[in-house]
């Protein structure tokens, strides 16, 4: 398909805006720019129709199954996207007066609310822009808070090898150094092993739970308490929220500082890659450090306070992806108490049926037969025996206009597929979804090959990868 | 109660039974019970569709959207054509996630590719990423993205926007970069503090163009210090003004950053923005983010796909460049849109206009008795004034007429400066109806 | 030069060119596990070396690995064809060196290539 910049014709162009109607200036020599800019000259119809050609090629959660484990794309209700076009959130100046945006500000008050009631924190801060920015927020809360007990010398952040890229990327960047901890071989924290990694030096612990394995770490009290006793904090990676709203709390099981997800468990759309919002959550003790500016409340008003002498200090522009916020307060409040419940219910309840339906023909390594909102298969026996391999079969599902599974996460498992299919799915598309799975297991066995070749109904076919990233093409002129 | 779950009770209790379970807390009984919740959440009950959008319509009621805005300070209004805003509400863009399965995402692929090469051409930078969150962690990406192992020290100049400089501050906490502020001088870096600044061990220079104060910076002058040297020389620039003002690639800038949010999105209270980043072919493997590159598939058709992944956290992990994941891609695409709509002439029109808007504002509000221009230098579309008696004062009068005046500046030294800004969305009777208003205030 | 290849358990392989001077590359096993390479990370001349720390990682296109030095010493030169030309890795393996290292002090336990058949035949 051609480009935009192959599209339209030199003198082409839009009557945007109008003729000048004061007196106008030219800038300086010095500071006028000689480069010539290559922008498209096209039509406003040529615009619409490329742009409709392009989301033809692109498959989003409003054109099938989408379960992506570890991502949780659930349904993303429209009434979030309306309420965000209200021009009373979204043409309101960042910089207003604090009088004239208490709208905004009870957004985010509200939305406090509900998620510390929902993870068992004491404070909500909505400033980070994502889920890795909100960790990266939260560790430095860590350091801030053994800093300013005077325990410098903590500077190892514990990580499963189980984890998201993102936990060791951001302890990195915060200025820990990473301790991998080995997981168990039924894909749990290794207690013991934790046990002996934890020391004067420990800052903290990273953890998602259930874990990224799709399992509920039974032992989260002992896990948690093993690294307070040594002196460090437990951190919670929200990733997997969607399996425990009104169930369990990380609050409740030892977590001092969490970062939530609000683009997928709280069902704001993904956009190809963000905006996301990835707020973080922390206990008394660790409030004073987050980050600046707070929302507060005075004499019956909400207001930024600025001024924090333990804070981490800003971590962005403004304040918070704040149109994600609303479309999360949106949802919190449609569902309400019951409904975030009926919702982890069921996002528990659709993963553990397609388990159940899957597991006599697939080799679901951990868990013995139960999970929580998701589970992960493994590939490793079809691409012994047939060279089928975990990347073959998901691009063989793209045949079938569905999306496959997370591939190749996490590390620990061989030829990983990570099935999450969340509460917003049917019976009837999980029971058909479930058959495709089997047919494409036996096609394995009867016609590898045109596994290998698929898939074969997409607009493309695979790229070269490798051609990519040897001789990168990364701009059109 | 509102529910997005479509099972009904019937069908979820199938499905347990199906699982050889009689209920759904059996499902949940692997969750040891002293972590369990004994009682509902502490939160309202759920609504209909009708009760919440009446409710968040109330909510959105209480905040002022105002007729006339003269304040820009890092968030700017400017005309946002209709085919923005209906484009980029596709459902299939967005609600996918990262391209991941590249087959079936060349509509996001390209449309990023697409983003990419128009941000390379209004910077004249060789290489953009994807996306980042905003403005300020674009810079602070760039100040760590410039480190290596004999530099460590960043300069950025005291006439950065200072919500960027906190955010820097933040980010290179509890690592080994340092920053120091080079000294402002008539609103402007000042050049002769900064060279005394540059030694063996600085990383990177970072200015603002246009400045904070709206003030263009002499940024062929510092290109020139720095020009055969391994100092890195970042730009945090508007992208608006780029269609007039030289590309940052004219300065001689290794990395050019900036906020997307005048290139059609919204004012949005904030946020989300776009963080924008381009880099030389030199720097290519050091920027953080997501990256499209063109290849063929094996058919030999054209096809877009994710690359030089192995930067990034989900391979590289503690090593990685940055640990970025989710990033503002539905914001880069309604920059795409925008700069597609407006095109070379479109862009320069904005451009030309802002700034003319902001000059006829400044001459009118320097007619009035008490204001005057704080800084003597050339300007885009954003300058700084004395006010003629108290700021707040003056602000509210304004606000009352519906008018979000200029923004006071922070700090003892700015006392009663206001920070103002025009687009081309403010029209020259709003400009003479607001000085009339300003003149009548005794 | 037809000086025998000694390998390390992490499928490294070093030719002595003389007693306190080495290439080191990569086995063609590890090539063919790592699939193609996209991309080389190599030090800079002068920088020191250590038995058994990185000294490199290759990339693939959904992996990097790090690459450790059979030896201590300092860089003396980089193959700097591997970094337009990381395929030359894939193509020959036992030519396409990375580094030569010149003021060797230690070396650590290394194999004989038929002990190190012997290893990857396991």
């Amino acid at each position: 398909m051609k480009l935009i910049f192959e599209k339209g014709n030199i003198n082409r162009r839009l009557d945007l805006m109008p003729e000048c109607d004061v007196p106008v200036v030219d800038v300086d020599e010095r500071y006028k720019r000689k480069k010539e800019i290559r922008l498209p000259n096209v039509s406003e119809t040529e615009i619409s129709r490329h742009y409709t050609k392009l989301s033809k090629r692109t498959f989003g959660v409003n054109n099938g199954f989408y379960p992506l484990g570890s991502c949780t794309m659930k349904y993303n209700p429209k009434i979030n996207d309306e309420i965000a076009k209200l021009p009373g959130f979204s043409d309101v100046h960042p910089l207003q007066p604090e009088h004239t945006v208490q709208g905004c500000l009870e957004v985010y008050k509200l939305a406090e609310e509900y998620l510390c009631e929902i993870t068992g924190m004491d404070a909500m801060d909505f400033q980070p822009a994502a889920g890795a920015h909100g960790e990266f927020t939260g560790l430095k809360l860590i350091r801030a808070y053994h800093r300013d007990r005077n325990d410098t010398k903590r500077d190892k952040i514990i990580v499963p090898d189980s984890a998201h890229g993102t936990n060791p990327a951001s302890a990195a960047m915060a200025g820990f150094t990473v301790i991998n901890l080995p997981s168990t071989e039924e894909g749990f924290v290794d207690v013991d092993a934790l046990r002996k990694v934890v020391g004067e030096d420990t800052a903290g612990f990273m953890l998602t739970n259930p874990n990224t394995i799709g399992l509920f770490e039974e032992h989260i009290l002992e896990i948690t308490s093993i690294i307070h006793e040594a002196g460090g904090l437990n951190y919670y990676d929200g990733a997997n929220l969607n399996a425990i709203m009104g169930i369990a709390r990380p609050g409740d099981m030892g977590f001092d500082v969490v970062h939530l997800n609000l683009h997928k468990t709280f069902s704001t759309p993904h956009g190809g890659g963000g905006p996301g919002s990835g707020p973080v959550g922390c206990k008394m003790h660790l409030t004073q450090y987050l980050p600046t500016p707070r929302i507060a409340e005075k004499d019956g008003m909400l207001t930024f306070e600025e001024k924090n002498g333990k804070s981490i200090g800003r971590v962005k522009d403004f304040y918070g992806n704040f149109l994600v916020v609303v479309r999360a307060l949106t949802y919190m409040m449609t569902l309400g108490s019951e409904g975030l419940k009926n919702a982890s219910e069921n996002a528990v309840l659709n993963a553990n049926y397609m388990l159940h339906m899957l597991k006599d023909t697939f080799d679901i390594p951990f868990g013995k037969g139960r999970c929580m909102h998701e589970f992960v298969i493994s590939l490793e026996k079809l691409k012994k025996e047939k060279s089928v391999s975990a990347l073959d079969f998901a691009k063989s599902l793209l045949d079938y206009e569905i999306h496959p599974p997370t591939m190749y996460f996490p590390l620990i498992v061989h030829e990983a597929l990570m099935v999450e299919p969340t509460e917003t799915e049917t019976k009837e598309t999980l029971d058909e979804v479930i058959a495709i799975y089997k047919e494409l297991y036996d096609k394995a066995y009867t016609d590898p090959d045109s596994m290998h070749n698929s898939p074969a109904t997409t607009p493309v076919g695979r790229p070269d990868e490798v051609a990519a990233a040897r001789n990168p093409i990364l701009r059109f002129f | 109660m509102g529910t997005y779950v479509p099972n009904t009770t019937t069908e979820q209790q199938k499905m347990l039974n199906a699982i050889g379970l009689s209920t759904m807390d059996e499902l949940f009984d692997v969750i040891p019970n002293d972590v369990k919740l004994n009682a509902p959440l502490d939160i309202p009950k759920g609504m209909s569709e009708m009760e919440v959008s009446y409710k968040m319509k109330k909510i959105a009621g209480k905040n002022k959207v105002y007729d006339t805005i003269f304040r820009g300070c890092g968030a700017y209004r400017h005309y946002i054509p209709a085919i923005v805003k209906q484009v980029t509400s596709k459902e299939e863009f967005i609600t996918a996630y990262t391209p991941y399965q590249a087959e079936i995402s060349q509509g996001i692929l390209q449309s990023i590719f697409e983003y990419q090469t128009m941000i390379c051409e209004l910077t004249g930078m060789q290489v953009s990423n994807a996306s980042v969150y905003d403005g300020s962690t674009a810079a602070a990406e760039a100040v760590i993205m410039s480190k290596d192992r004999k530099r460590n020290k960043a300069l950025v100049s005291a006439s950065v926007n200072p919500m960027t400089i906190e955010t820097i501050r933040t980010y290179i906490a509890g690592t080994d970069i340092e920053m120091e502020i080079i000294p402002e001088k008539d609103g402007l870096t000042d050049i002769e503090s900064l060279k005394k600044m540059l030694g063996d061990d600085t990383a990177c220079v970072l200015i603002q163009q246009p400045n904070f104060y709206g003030l263009l910076e002499d940024g062929d002058t510092i290109g020139g210090i720095m020009a055969n040297t391994d100092i890195k020389y970042i730009m945090s620039c508007n992208p608006i003004s780029l269609g007039i003002l030289k590309a940052p690639a004219e300065y001689g800038v290794d990395i050019a950053v900036g906020e997307g949010q005048p290139l059609g999105i919204g004012l949005s209270f904030g946020g989300p923005y776009l963080g924008f980043m381009a880099t030389t072919d030199k720097l290519m493997r050091r920027l953080p983010g997501r990256i499209v590159g063109e290849t063929r598939d094996s058919k030999g058709r054209r096809a877009f796909v994710l690359t030089l992944q192995a930067r990034e956290q989900h391979i590289r992990r503690e090593k990685a460049s940055s640990n970025i994941c989710s990033n503002q891609a539905l914001c880069a695409m309604t920059a795409a849109v925008y700069l597609a709509a407006m095109g070379r002439e479109g862009l320069a029109q904005a451009a030309k206009l802002s700034m003319s808007k902001a000059h006829y504002l400044a001459e009118r509000l320097c007619e009035i008795d008490g204001y005057e221009l704080v800084y003597k230098g050339e300007f885009f579309n954003e300058f700084v004034t004395t006010v003629n008696t108290d700021a707040d004062r003056v602000l509210s009068v304004l606000s009352e007429h519906e008018i979000l005046g200029g923004y006071p500046l922070k700090g003892q030294k700015h006392k009663g400066h206001l920070l103002w800004c025009a687009t081309e969305v403010n029209t020259k009777e709003e400009i003479d109806t607001m000085i009339q208003i300003l003149k009548d205030i005794k | 030069m037809s000086k025998e290849f000694l390998f390390t358990k992490t499928h490294e392989w070093v030719q002595f060119l003389d007693d306190t001077t080495a290439r080191i590359g990569i086995s063609d096993y590890a090539q063919s596990e790592l699939g193609d390479l996209v991309f080389i990370n190599l030090p800079e001349e002068g920088d020191e070396v250590i038995v058994g720390e990185s000294f490199a990682d290759v990339e693939s296109v959904k992996a990097v690995s790090n690459v450790y030095s059979p030896v201590t010493g300092t860089v003396k030169s980089i193959n700097k064809n591997l970094l337009d030309q990381p395929e030359l890795v894939n193509m020959d393996a036992m030519d396409a060196w990375f580094v030569e290292v010149e003021g060797i002090s230690d070396k650590g336990d290394l194999l004989s290539e038929e002990e190190y058949k012997k290893l990857i035949a396991e």
